[in-house]
């Protein structure tokens, strides 16, 4: 499996990151990409650089014991982010769909409450969500 | 025989320092105890340890995790990443 898991401050390009899982790979017939979006206000996210590029993993990990994936890609920023700019990207590569959006919403239900990072709206700290809590339940 | 202590988010507001070193305490809820003891802002954060997290060498880990010489022990808010 393809595999792109990085923790950064800048702008990711989506395009060349989903050219790296799909890269010399003939059996790939589905992509999903999901990108989160700052929205209404600017953030600053704080994480915990030790832990958050290892938790990433474990989760990609997880997703491709339950999926077969041929390609799986997680990057998720830090930092100062403002209204309109990407926050976190997901990208799931398989040979057919099913598998590629159902990896896809894992992956993200499993980072809302599995990854290192915390967010600060101008009002203060974002409370975390009871539906973030069942989301991730639905997957067992 | 010590411990690397950090702190994220509203847990490191509170305490008011990101990072701190302790004695070797047998788990995270015993050093919360000890810790507690540092400051108004200390007390006020492991006072209310339902509402908080922590990890052990960058692992999520339990109040009950046993805890050895040179351990990272993190306390944060749940988190809110994604």
């Amino acid at each position: 499996m393809n595999r792109v898991v990085r923790v950064q401050r800048d702008a990711f390009d989506t395009a060349s990151i989903t050219s790296h899982l799909t890269a010399d790979r003939t059996d790939i017939g589905a992509l999903v990409t999901f990108t989160g979006i700052v929205r209404d206000h600017p953030l600053l996210l704080e994480h915990y650089p030790a832990m958050a590029e290892r938790a990433l993993n474990r989760i990609v990990d997880e997703a491709a014991d339950r999926w077969p994936l041929h390609g799986c890609a997680v990057i998720h920023r830090y930092g100062e982010l403002a209204p309109a700019d990407p926050i976190v990207l997901v990208a799931t590569a398989s040979a057919h769909r099913g598998s590629a959006f159902e990896a896809a919403a894992f992956l993200m239900d499993w980072l809302k409450t599995r990854a290192p990072f915390w967010k600060r709206a101008p009002e203060g700290w974002v409370a975390a969500k009871a539906e973030d809590d069942s989301a991730v339940g639905r997957w067992g | 025989m010590s411990l690397k202590i950090l702190y994220f988010a509203w847990a490191r507001e509170m305490t008011g320092v990101a990072a701190e070193q302790a004695p070797l305490a047998p788990t995270p809820d015993a050093l919360a105890g000890l810790l507690s003891s540092r400051s108004l802002g200390h007390a006020e954060l492991f006072s209310a340890r339902a509402t908080l997290k922590l990890a052990v060498n960058a692992e999520f880990a339990d109040w009950d995790t046993p805890l050895a010489d040179g351990d990272e022990v993190a306390f944060f808010p749940p988190v809110t990443g994604g």
